[in-house]
């Protein structure tokens, strides 16, 4: 399973706090039902977004095609030099 | 929403009006609808309002002729009681009467002043005439007029007669032509004309005139040049024709307009001062006129009863605000100082009441973006609540960008920051209305946007590398020199993590991510797709629970998410297994890449009932006994069919004994068949019709019935699947806006960045300018509308029909703020 422990921690962790932890915190008034949900709405779509994201890229089946100058410029600058 | 009955005191009842007015909580039904507007009881009060109307009219002309500032009234002032009317009509009569009177006296004083102007002009030019004529001596005039008679005859014949005056200047040719002619060229015409224009007294406007004197012998010819004079509307003054005479008529003149210009300058300051005074109330006085105007209105729906003896009104009020309605009859009352009270009477009946959602200003848009496509019906589930959140979403899917983001936020922010001082200036660009009603929209939306752009990590076109990209180049620098292009194989170039949030941004710069963006991006919009029908079909169940129709919710609710769940639910369920399921990594050959089946076709077979000869080595499906799996959840989905058909109706029809205490309700339907054309449509837009009318307690036929859920049962079958391929326009409008983004990039800003030196600042100054015209012009504003316009339509068609019914009519209240706006509108 090619997926990384922390960025999933992370964002689960972040929007469970906003769509669960947070909602709870809602100040008391004829909006805190409105509050409520857009808490839980915001966290259930932006983390399923997220993870949609993260899910594609776990094992992919095709990786990039790139031209042999963009190949040597990465292999420069983004700090993985090849032999 | 409760219907009330009102019984209030004659006397009363103006000042309970007006506090109802000021609360602005009731809507009133008119119990007089077949009475004429002319025979209601309060059309003279109607009359009175409306003659002081137009007297507040008038002087607001005069004020604005005048260009007086009308200051803007700060808080709204309340409706008159009934001595205040009559006090302010007697100061707006007055007011207008003095400025009436004004405006005649200046007229008048204008008048005069222009002809002293006039003369004074007459007596300067005409003097360099006389002297000219003085000099010469009269033997070349009579030379020149009469050529063959003596200079002694001609001196006995008499003196010239004249006439001075002044004409218009664009009519002196004609003038002269005609003079000419009348007088078979005997008048002598010498004109000079005036540098400076004068003031016409009633238009106001400037006129250049000219001044002519007309010389001639004889009374005939006298009465002659004053006729045509008359007739070219050319001003006669007496011109004495000795010098003294003529210098002292200029003293006089000349201390008469002096006299006359202080007249009118302190004229001028008096108008101005009453004008002055009437402005600062001007505002006030029209708000109020415009309260007494629909209070008596509203006044006229009222019904007087049989005892003569008070005054009856229905309003439908909601149920919370009945305290605050007592609260307003009990202030009316008791500012009338009418010892008996009003009373608020709640009665029952069958009656749909109208639908009132409480918003306030943020909730506002998203109200009114659900209630363009229809109003909810009474007490059904509000859709707008999750529109505040799902519409912004659906919006950055398509959007996602996070320069094209930011700046749609920092509009928004702008617009929200800003709302009090751009709401006060009232502007009537109706495109600027719409942008600033939906500001809290906008500014969601640019926030969403921000996030899916930073999640597709696409900025401008161009992708952020901030955590450390997943894939590395393995290869040497031979290979690099020699091949133009290389694949990076995922088994080698791959570390085994994906990117931290979002794309990776090595896909930015490959040639192939069209290929691995359309597969993430479809698979992202059927699974968004699929969740939010999924969530549609659950609020149909809070309608069902409210509305006591608990039945539904196992006849109808069930089988249709069992039928829409195990179907695409299940799709989904295989995008998730697949990304999970294969990978270069594996050992099992069957599940490496090569092996990866499409998930759609494993559908279309599923569907299908039909199978595919995988290739060698693989295996057909993801896990064993999926076969298995998906025949049963088929057969299941094909029988809940017949009981989406057939359960209601059938149910209905057993216990038709029972009484229902509630009117059948029509469930949805309100798609009018945009996918898809029913051929029964002519049949059933009658039933419904019918059905929605009927106030009284009959079943319908089962006949209707059968056919309404027919028509319900195909629609939903067919939508779910033409719904969740309507989603892919997620997929679609990312991939136009991504492409459009890069576009614009290589293809202007590019050519900016390409060239150094000065010449390259240059160019880039002249790219730059284009490229963010285009980017705001096109890809925020064209894109922006266009996301928007199928977010509505996602909501409006594929969420709203799996539950909404939005027959409801909407709760327009009596309130005087509303009015008030609504006649600025229309001003």
């Amino acid at each position: 399973m090619g997926a990384s422990f922390v960025p999933i921690t992370v964002f689960t962790v972040l929007w469970g706090v906003v769509g669960i932890v947070c909602p709870f915190f809602a100040p008391k008034g004829p909006n805190r039902g409105i509050i409520q949900v857009v808490l839980m709405l915001t966290a259930a779509t932006c983390w399923l977004f997220w993870l949609c994201a993260y899910m594609a890229q776990m094992n992919p089946l095709i990786g990039p095609r790139l031209s042999n100058e963009t190949l040597i410029w990465i292999a420069r600058t983004w700090g993985k030099p090849y032999a | 929403m409760a219907l009330c009955q009102l019984f209030i005191q004659p006397e009363a009842a103006y000042t309970s009006v007006s506090e109802l007015g000021e609360a602005g909580t009731v809507q009133f039904r008119d119990l007089n609808p077949d009475v004429n507007a002319f025979q209601r009881k309060f059309v003279n009060e109607v009359r009175r309002c409306d003659e002081m109307e137009r007297k507040l009219r008038y002087i607001e002309a005069e004020v604005h002729k005048d260009k007086v500032h009308i200051p803007a009234v700060k808080d709204m002032p309340r409706a008159p009681n009934p001595r205040e009317i009559i006090d302010l009509e007697a100061h707006l009569e007055k007011t207008e009467n003095e400025i009436l009177e004004l405006s005649h006296n200046a007229i008048n004083l204008k008048q005069n002043y222009l002809e002293l102007t006039e003369l004074r002009h007459v007596l300067e030019k005409t003097e360099a005439f006389f002297l000219a004529q003085e000099e010469i001596g009269i033997d070349s005039l009579t030379k020149s007029l009469i050529s063959d008679e003596t200079g002694q005859q001609a001196a006995n014949r008499g003196r010239l007669g004249f006439v001075a005056g002044v004409v218009q200047r664009e009519r002196v040719p004609a003038f002269e032509r005609m003079l000419w002619r009348i007088s078979r060229g005997n008048v002598f015409l010498r004109r000079a004309e005036l540098d400076k224009p004068l003031e016409d007294p009633t238009s106001g406007n400037e006129i250049y005139k000219t001044v002519f004197v007309a010389f001639f012998q004889g009374e005939q010819l006298k009465s002659r040049i004053k006729k045509v004079c008359t007739g070219f509307h050319a001003s006669l003054y007496p011109c004495p024709p000795s010098n003294t005479e003529r210098q002292d008529m200029v003293k006089g003149v000349r201390t008469r307009l002096e006299d006359l210009n202080m007249v009118l300058n302190q004229t001028r300051d008096h108008r101005q001062r009453v004008l002055v005074s009437v402005a600062k109330e001007l505002q006030s006085w029209a708000i109020m006129v415009r309260k007494m105007k629909a209070i008596y209105h509203t006044l006229n729906l009222f019904n007087m009863d049989v005892t003569q003896k008070c005054l009856i009104g229905e309003c439908w009020v909601p149920t919370a605000d009945l305290p605050n309605v007592q609260k307003a009859l009990a202030d009316g009352s008791n500012a009338c100082g009418s010892s008996i009270p009003s009373f608020l009477n709640c009665i029952e009946t069958d009656e749909v009441p109208p639908t009132f959602n409480r918003t306030n200003r943020f909730t506002r848009g998203f109200q009114t973006l659900i209630d363009a496509y229809g109003v909810a019906s009474y007490r059904e589930c509000n859709p707008a609540l999750y529109t505040i959140i799902t519409f912004p979403f659906l919006f950055a899917v398509m959007f996602g960008d996070l320069g094209h983001g930011s700046i749609m936020a920092m509009f928004g922010l702008w617009m929200v920051v800003k709302e009090v001082s751009l709401g006060a200036k009232k502007s009537t660009n109706e495109i600027w209305n719409i942008f600033f009603a939906g500001r809290y929209i906008i500014l969601l939306m640019g926030l969403f946007s921000m996030y899916t752009g930073i999640v597709y990590n696409d900025i401008f076109s161009k992708s952020m590398n901030i955590f450390g990209s997943a894939w590395y180049i393995p290869y040497n620098s031979t290979t690099l020199e020699h091949n133009q292009a290389l694949t990076l194989d995922p088994k080698e170039s791959y570390v085994n993590a994906p990117y931290f949030i979002g794309i990776d941004p090595i896909w930015q710069t490959a040639d192939n991510k069209i290929i691995f963006l359309n597969s993430y991006k479809m698979k992202l919009s059927i699974i968004f797709g699929v969740v939010h029908m999924i969530f549609g079909v659950c609020m149909s169940v809070v309608n069902y629970n409210f509305f006591k129709r608990r039945y539904s919710i196992i006849l109808e609710f069930l089988p249709q998410v069992v039928f829409l769940c195990l179907l695409f639910l299940y799709m989904v369920f295989m995008m998730f297994y697949k990304w999970l399921a294969y990978s270069t990594f594996y050992d099992d050959f069957a599940y490496s890449q090569g092996c990866a089946p499409s998930v759609l076709i494993l559908f279309i077979n599923m569907m299908l009932f039909s199978s595919n000869v995988p290739e060698a080595g693989c295996k057909e499906f993801m896990f064993d006994g999926q076969g298995l799996v998906q025949r049963v959840f088929v057969l299941v989905s094909l029988a809940c069919i017949p009981v989406m058909l057939l359960g209601k109706p059938l149910y209905l029809l057993a216990t038709k004994d029972k009484k229902h205490d509630k009117p059948e309700q029509s469930n949805g339907n309100v798609n009018q068949g945009i996918e898809m054309q029913e051929q029964q449509t002519d049949i059933t837009e009658a039933a419904p019709a019918k059905k929605a009318e009927s106030h009284d307690h009959e079943e319908e036929e089962f006949s209707e019935v059968m056919i309404h859920q027919a028509i319900h049962t195909i629609e939903y079958v067919l939508s779910t699947i033409s719904h969740t391929a309507s989603y892919l326009r997620l997929w679609a409008l990312s991939l136009a806006h991504a492409e459009l983004s890069e576009v614009l990039w290589n293809m202007v800003l590019a050519m900016g960045l390409k060239t150094d030196g000065y010449i390259g600042a240059l160019k880039l100054y002249v790219a730059f300018c284009f490229w963010a015209l285009f980017t705001l012009a096109i890809l925020v504003m064209m894109e922006g509308l266009s996301a928007f316009l199928h977010t509505l339509r996602l909501h409006w068609v594929e969420f709203m029909s799996k539950f909404y019914a939005g027959q409801g009519y909407i709760f327009q209240p009596f309130c005087f703020k509303m009015i008030l706006e609504q006649e600025e509108k229309d001003d």
